[in-house]
């Protein structure tokens, strides 16, 4: 046909091997794609759902956050992907938590599933559970809790502080406008002068200079830095048990990223909260966080206590990400890189995803995806290099 | 002799940059007051040896662009001498200047604004290869291969669009875009901050490779003091549009001289949990470049303010061979 032949690439010096769905194999997977969606979106917006339906018990009482298997799936027109896939790891009370990986890999994700914040409808939770411990002592699982109960704890128990912080603030209102909203919102018998006389003290404690100055400002007319700092002191109003930091420095120079990382510390401390801190720099992760998470293509491969993580990592591709940052104690000439990337998210292989750009793959890597194996109460790593099998241990970490 | 050892010296650098300043004028009408400028880079000096990579630091917003840019005549430039190659870029007239450019080339920050969406990678490559006649039209498309193959593309890429390709794969792209042409200087200005960490390593690598095999001169623009102490020769450090410190790598990560390298040097996070840092945090922001504070123009952050950093301004002096410093602390004695 020759509209067949129009679409049709030009091939050079090798072969093509790209995939590309026809129209029937695209209409076909949206048709499916929306019986699925509207299954999820009849779920949600149920009223009046019973208590005890969203209702849980926490694994362990020192836990403020517990991720148990979550499957976050943005269903797209040319495949499923699979974001989040299987992630288990929890937040202790008053610790923080580092995610790291690369774009892409299913971190902030993680974290917008727990705001219940995923672009809907496309992108949906479809298995496990996320329990959150309330101050008021009630556990829920997030992903079924209905959407107006979700609107008191979100902003107000949970809080979020994004990449960018000009995308995320208003620019059309005033700095102040935007913080009253919050209290308003989300305090009982709250006048516009308290929240005034909140929001003012809120800017002081993080340390912005002349904060009713400020008060009236808006955004464009403040340096990157400082917009982080009211995006922190709004995250702040309520008195979070959990803040979300994604990527909270990674917009900012360093000299100002040393100044915010080290407001997100004192700010921990002050109200004895737990942060979540996703970022791709290991030496932010290194500084700030007390366990780590990291992440590959939707599935952690290995999570442990800083200490564990850095000195001791035991997946290739954690090892692979500290080698490939430059460092002054280089010795040879050239840097360290993973090989590749990251693999299409579409029809993600049965074999560990990271294999292709493994240089320590083995045979038996090209069986089943790998289990996490336990090698302290904190430390657990999803490769069968450092199983049980007679592979000499830490060979790699020496380096 | 002596005459011709000095011009032979001379040639070892590629490029010299003397005094060079770029305002930018804040309004265009103005009554009664003498006109305001943003001075954006306010009398720079550095040389680059040929074959050496140098790199340029500095928080955002002080300038490291705009020296970049205005290097390339991308921009006229408001004085100073740009000295390519025994040439002053900033006089030859336009029509001379084409002909320089293909010796020129820069590397942008953002792959994905970068390259147009509606060309296919070949074309991206080749459309100034055609334009500047760099390769007969027989050997047009088996350069652009080679190109690509250097720059680890595959050839199969030929008539792909960039939207199909990640952030890693199109900044390979502009590099060889870059490369295509036989430069023999190079701007990167800012080429890793958009991506990944596992990914930057593998184009910090291939940069190498490349300075390796066909001697590139690089100018590094970067935030990230990581990379930039891998893979420069020598480093300048830059504050409000003016040059604080400039010397040899070793020189100025072993021994940072300028209160503010310093404060930049000790805010870099360490990778490592055990080490703890007594970290030098500057308190407030970069100041407005509008009016910069008088007299040294740190001075509003800087820990070791005196009273005659606020009347004079600090000149470049050698304090070291090949280590210079703008600073009053080291002026004195």
């Amino acid at each position: 046909m020759g509209l067949k032949n129009f679409f049709e690439r030009k091939k050079i010096e090798g072969v093509d091997n790209t995939m590309y769905l026809t129209l029937r194999e695209e209409r076909r997977i949206s048709k499916e794609n929306n019986r699925i969606i509207k299954y999820y979106e009849r779920q949600k917006a149920r009223k009046n759902v019973p208590e005890e339906e969203y209702l849980t018990q926490m694994r362990d009482p020192n836990n403020v956050v517990e991720f148990d298997n979550l499957h976050t799936y943005f269903f797209t027109d040319v495949g499923t992907v699979k974001s989040v896939n299987g992630v288990t790891f929890d937040v202790p009370i008053g610790k923080t938590v580092g995610m790291v990986g690369e774009s892409g890999c299913g971190k902030s994700v993680t974290s917008l599933s727990l705001m219940q914040l995923v672009q809907a409808p496309t992108g949906q939770i479809v298995e496990g559970s996320i329990r959150y411990q309330a101050g008021d002592g009630k556990c829920y699982d997030i992903p079924k809790v209905p959407k107006d109960r979700m609107l008191k704890l979100r902003g107000k128990e949970i809080s979020m502080i994004f990449q960018e912080p000009m995308t995320s603030l208003n620019p059309v209102f005033r700095i102040g406008e935007q913080m009253d909203e919050v209290i308003l919102l989300h305090e009982e018998g709250a006048t516009p002068e308290i929240a005034k006389e909140r929001s003012i003290a809120m800017l002081k404690s993080v340390g912005i200079p002349m904060p009713d100055k400020i008060y009236t400002k808006y955004p464009h007319e403040l340096s990157g830095g400082m917009r982080q700092r009211v995006m922190i002191a709004m995250a702040l109003l309520c008195n979070p048990r959990l803040i979300i930091a994604d990527e909270p420095t990674t917009a900012l120079d360093v000299t100002i990223q040393a100044q915010i990382l080290e407001l997100l510390r004192e700010v921990k401390e002050r109200i004895n909260g737990s942060i979540m801190l996703i970022t791709h720099d290991l030496g932010v992760i290194a500084e700030m966080a007390d366990l780590v998470v990291v992440m590959y293509a939707g599935r952690i491969i290995e999570k442990g206590t800083v200490r564990e993580i850095f000195h001791d990592p035991k997946h290739p591709y954690t090892i692979g990400l500290m080698r490939s940052k430059p460092s002054g104690k280089l010795k040879d000439n050239r840097l360290y890189s993973i090989k590749g990337q990251v693999p299409n998210p579409i029809n993600m292989p049965d074999h560990c995803y990271f294999l292709n750009r493994c240089d320590m793959a083995m045979d038996i890597c090209h069986g089943e995806y790998p289990k996490m194996i336990q090698y302290s109460p904190t430390h657990f790593a999803a490769c069968y290099l450092c199983g049980e099998s007679s592979f000499p241990k830490n060979d790699l970490a020496k380096e | 002799m002596a005459s011709m050892e000095n011009i032979k010296k001379e040639n070892d650098y590629i490029l010299e940059v003397r005094n060079l300043k770029k305002y930018y004028p804040l309004s265009r009408f103005s009554l009664g007051k003498s006109r305001a400028y943003v001075k954006a880079v306010d009398d720079v000096s550095f040389k680059i040896k040929r074959g050496t990579t140098m790199g340029l630091v500095g928080e955002s917003g002080c300038g490291k662009t705009t020296v970049g840019r205005s290097i390339l005549r991308l921009h006229d430039i408001t004085g100073g001498q740009v000295i390519f190659d025994g040439q002053d870029l900033a006089k030859i007239p336009p029509s001379k200047l084409r002909k320089m450019r293909p010796q020129m080339q820069m590397i942008f920050q953002d792959p994905y604004s970068s390259l147009s969406p509606r060309m296919p990678v070949g074309e991206i490559i080749g459309e100034a290869v055609k334009e500047h006649k760099i390769v007969p039209k027989s050997e047009y498309r088996s350069h652009i291969l080679k190109v690509m193959r250097d720059c680890g593309l595959q050839p199969q890429y030929f008539y792909r669009y960039p939207h199909e390709f990640s952030g890693g794969q199109r900044q390979r792209i502009s590099i060889a875009r870059a490369v295509a042409l036989k430069p023999k200087f190079i701007i990167c200005d800012e080429p890793l901050s958009a991506l990944d960490v596992s990914i930057q390593a593998q184009i910090i690598n291939l940069m190498k490779d490349l300075q390796e095999r066909y001697g590139y001169t690089y100018l590094f623009i970067s935030h990230d003091l990581s990379v930039v102490e891998y893979i420069s020769d020598t480093i300048g450090v830059m504050y409000l549009g003016s040059m604080v410190e400039i010397g040899d790598k070793k020189r100025i990560f072993d021994n940072p001289m300028h209160p503010y390298t310093k404060a930049l040097l000790s805010a870099v996070p360490i990778s490592d949990p055990d080490v703890k840092m007594n970290r030098i945090i500057l308190s407030g922001d970069i100041p407005s470049p509008v009016n910069p504070p008088s007299g040294c123009k740190f001075r509003t952050r800087c820990q070791h303010c005196m009273d005659i950093c606020s009347r004079e301004v600090p000149k470049l002096k050698e304090y070291e061979e090949g280590h210079m410093v703008a600073c009053h602390l080291y002026s004195q004695d």
